[in-house]
C-alpha cells in the first residue's frame, strides 16, 4: 500500500508532496505524501499531538511549511497570486476542532460573512439560503438568531458546518467534527456529511478520532505516524494492514468492539 | 463557468422552459436569471421546467429553482420539474423551498429603550452594590477563620503577589509620579511667578503630592496593572472550571485565591504611596531647583515650613483603603466571569473602570472626612 496513487492530478483535490513542517527544534511533518482524491471523503487518522490539524492548517495555508509542495485542485498553492488565493479559498470550506464561530456575530450572520465578503447577492436571498444551510446542518431555525455563547457544544458544531457550506465548497476541511458530540449527535452529523457528499460532489477531508465515522463515511482513510503517512486505503485495507500502530488502532479493545458488533449486524 | 439561462418553448400541454448553464451561487447572473424565469412562467398554467441541461447545481440554485416552482404553485399554476439527474434530483430534495417566518424584531419607541437602558444601569449599580457588600463579607469571614488558624494561611501565595504587586509595578509607579512632581513644580512655580510667590509652589508639591496625588496616582496605576490581573487570573480560572475543581475538593476560592491578593494588596499599595510620595517631591525639587532657580535650601525650608507628618499620614492612610476596594472589585468581577473569553474581556474591562472610579471616590469621601476632622 503506497501513499502515491497513479491517478493524474486532475483526479486530485488535494495532493501533498515532501511536505516538512516544524516548531523549533522539532519536526512534526517529515516528508509526508498524501493523495486526496476528488469526491471522496478521506479519514485521517493519527495518535494524539501527532500533527494531524497540523496538516490541515498547512494545506489552507495557516502555518509556515518548511519544505514541499502542496496543491489543491491541481494548483500550487505557492504558485498563486493573491487573487489566485483568494478564488482557491472560496472553493473550499473549513469547520475548525472548536467551531472558530465569530463570537460577536449571530449564527445566522456568521454563515453570511463568507456570503457578504465574496458574492453580490439579495439580502433576502441571503437570509434565505443561510436559514436553509442552518436546515440542512439540522439545527433548528430559531438557532439562527442566537449567539454562538448561547450554543451548545453539538450546535456549535452544527453552524460552523453551515458556515462552513456557505458558498457550497467542492472541498471541505473537517477537523474531528464528531468529537464531543453524544452519539446519536456524531451519527447524525455522519449522516449529514455524507448526504452532502452524494449531492453536492465534495471532497471531504475530515481529520477525526470517532471510530464509527471511519466505517460509516470514509472512502478512503489514511494514517499518520512519526510525521508520515503510514498507510492509506479503505478501512478493509486499514484493518488488514501490518503496521503495529495500525494494529493496536484497529485491533484495540474498543475498536474490535466495533467491528464485532458492525459484523453481528450484517450478519443478522 | 458558463453563466446559467434557460430557453422558453412549447409542447403540447405545456409551457416550457429548459435550464441551461451552471446554477451556482458563485454565478453572479444566478439571481437575475431565476427572476427572469419566475416572471415569465408566472401567469402559465401548465408549466414543465427541463433541468435535463443544466452543468452544474449547488444548494443555491435548487432553492432558486424551487422556490419558482412554489411560486408558481400558489398562483395556481402546475409545475412539473423533469429530465433532473439524480444526484440534482437529490438536492432538490434536500434543499427544498420552505418558508422560514422571522419574526421582525419588535421595535420599541427610541425614548423609552433609552429609558429602559438607564433603568437597567441603575439597577445593576445597586446589585453590583449589594453583591459588593455581601462579597466584602465573605472575604472578612474568611480572613478571620485565617486569623484564627494562621496555619493554613498561604505566605507563599502573599509573597509572590507582593512581589508581582509592589516590586515590579515599583519602577512605572516612582517614574509616573516623579514626572507628575515635575509637572506640579513647573505649573505651581509658573503661576505663582506673576504674584511674586513663586516659593510657595513647595508648598503646593508638598501639600498636595502628599495628601492626593501620590495615592491617587499610584492607586490608579495599581487598578489598571494588578487589578486587571486580578481579574484576568480569576476569570479564567473561573473559565476553564478550576475555581468548581477547589469547591469540590473543599477548599474556598475566597480563602486560596481572593485573601492572599488582598492582603498582598494591602501591603503593597502603602509601600508604593511611600515610594510615589518620595519620587514626586524628587521631582519637583529638581524641577525648583532647575526651572525656579532656587536653592536647594530655600525648597527644603519652605517644605518643612509647609508639611507636617499629619499631611504625610493622610496620604498614607488611605493607601489600604484604596487596596482593599480594588482588591474586592478585581476579584469579585473575575469570579464573574462567564464561560466564555468575550466576558472575561467585559469583566476585565470592567473591573479596570470600576476601580478606578471608586478609588476617586473614596478619594474624595476621605477629602471630605480629613476637612470635617480637621487632619
Amino acid at each position: 500500500m503506497s501513499a502515491h496513487s497513479p491517478l493524474p492530478s486532475h483526479e486530485l483535490a488535494i495532493r501533498v508532496r515532501a511536505l516538512q513542517v516544524g516548531f523549533g527544534t522539532r519536526l512534526v511533518l517529515n516528508n509526508l505524501e498524501l493523495d486526496v482524491r476528488r469526491g471522496e471523503v478521506l479519514g485521517f487518522v493519527g495518535g494524539s499531538g501527532t500533527g494531524k490539524s497540523v496538516l490541515a492548517r498547512t494545506i489552507l495555508g495557516l502555518v509556515q511549511k518548511r519544505a514541499g509542495r502542496v496543491e489543491v485542485f491541481g494548483e500550487d498553492l505557492d504558485q498563486l497570486s493573491k487573487e489566485g488565493h483568494r478564488a482557491m479559498e472560496r472553493r473550499w470550506g473549513v469547520l475548525f476542532q472548536h467551531g472558530a464561530l465569530f463570537s460577536g456575530l449571530t449564527v445566522l450572520q456568521n454563515v453570511q460573512v463568507p456570503m457578504r465578503e465574496y458574492l453580490s447577492l439579495s439580502p433576502i436571498l441571503m437570509d434565505e439560503l443561510a436559514r436553509l444551510k442552518i436546515a440542512l446542518v439540522g439545527l433548528k431555525p430559531e438557532a439562527a438568531d442566537k449567539y454562538p455563547s448561547e450554543l451548545s457544544g453539538g450546535m456549535i458544531k452544527r453552524a460552523a458546518l453551515a458556515r462552513a457550506l456557505a458558498l457550497d465548497p467542492e472541498l471541505v476541511f473537517l477537523d474531528e467534527p464528531t468529537s464531543g458530540l453524544d452519539p446519536i449527535s456524531a451519527a447524525e452529523f455522519d449522516e449529514l456529511i455524507k448526504t452532502l457528499q452524494q449531492t453536492l460532489g465534495l471532497t471531504v477531508f475530515m481529520v477525526t478520532h470517532d471510530l464509527d465515522s471511519l466505517y460509516s463515511v470514509c472512502d478512503r482513510v489514511a494514517a499518520l505516524a512519526d510525521g508520515k503517512v503510514i498507510a492509506t486505503g479503505t478501512i478493509e485495507q486499514m484493518l488488514a494492514a501490518e503496521h503495529p500502530w495500525l494494529r493496536t488502532y484497529f485491533h484495540g479493545t474498543r475498536a474490535s468492539r466495533l467491528t464485532l458488533a458492525r459484523a453481528q449486524s450484517t450478519g443478522a | 463557468m458558463i453563466e446559467p439561462s434557460f430557453t422558453q418553448g412549447t409542447t403540447a400541454q405545456a409551457l416550457r422552459f429548459g435550464l441551461g448553464g451552471c446554477w451556482v451561487i458563485s454565478a453572479p447572473a444566478l439571481e437575475a436569471t431565476a427572476t427572469q424565469l419566475e416572471a415569465a412562467a408566472r401567469n402559465a398554467q401548465h408549466i414543465e421546467i427541463d433541468l435535463g441541461e443544466i452543468i452544474a447545481l449547488d444548494t443555491a440554485g435548487a432553492w432558486l429553482i424551487d422556490r419558482m416552482r412554489c411560486a408558481i404553485k400558489a398562483h395556481g399554476g402546475d409545475v412539473r420539474l423533469v429530465g433532473a439527474r439524480r444526484e440534482h434530483d437529490i438536492l432538490l430534495g434536500a434543499a427544498h423551498y420552505r418558508p422560514f417566518d422571522v419574526k421582525p424584531p419588535v421595535q420599541g419607541s427610541l425614548l423609552v429603550e433609552r429609558l429602559a437602558d438607564v433603568g437597567e444601569t441603575v439597577a445593576d449599580a445597586g446589585r453590583d452594590l449589594y453583591r459588593g457588600v455581601s462579597f466584602l463579607g465573605e472575604v472578612m469571614s474568611a480572613l478571620v477563620r485565617l486569623i484564627l488558624n494562621p496555619a493554613r494561611m498561604r505566605s507563599t501565595s502573599v509573597v509572590y503577589h507582593i512581589d508581582s504587586f509592589a516590586l515590579r509595578g515599583l519602577p512605572i509607579i516612582a517614574l509616573i509620579n516623579f514626572l507628575v512632581g515635575c509637572i506640579v513644580a513647573q505649573q505651581g512655580i509658573f503661576q505663582l511667578q506673576r504674584f511674586g510667590a513663586a516659593t510657595f509652589a513647595v508648598d503646593l508639591i508638598g501639600i498636595l503630592v502628599l495628601r492626593e496625588l501620590a495615592v491617587l496616582l499610584s492607586s490608579i496605576m495599581v487598578a489598571g496593572r494588578s487589578g486587571s490581573a486580578i481579574t484576568a487570573e480569576l476569570g479564567s480560572m473561573k473559565m476553564r472550571e478550576e475555581i468548581g475543581a477547589l469547591r469540590v475538593m473543599g477548599l474556598d476560592p475566597i480563602e486560596v485565591l481572593v485573601v492572599p491578593r488582598l492582603l498582598a494588596l494591602l501591603v503593597a499599595l502603602p509601600l508604593l504611596t511611600f515610594v510615589a510620595d518620595m519620587a514626586a517631591i524628587l521631582g519637583g525639587m529638581v524641577v525648583s531647583i532647575t526651572y525656579g532657580d532656587f536653592s536647594m535650601d530655600v525648597f527644603f525650608d519652605r517644605l518643612q515650613n509647609a508639611i507636617k507628618l499629619n499631611t504625610f499620614l493622610v496620604g498614607l492612610i488611605k493607601a489600604p483603603f484604596m487596596a482593599l476596594v480594588i482588591a474586592m472589585i478585581s476579584a469579585m468581577e473575575g469570579l464573574a466571569v462567564k464561560g466564555s473569553a468575550e466576558s472575561l474581556g467585559r469583566c476585565v474591562t470592567a473591573s479596570v473602570v470600576k476601580s478606578i472610579f471608586m478609588v476617586i471616590v473614596v478619594d474624595g469621601l476621605f477629602a471630605m472626612f480629613f476637612a470635617a476632622i480637621q487632619y
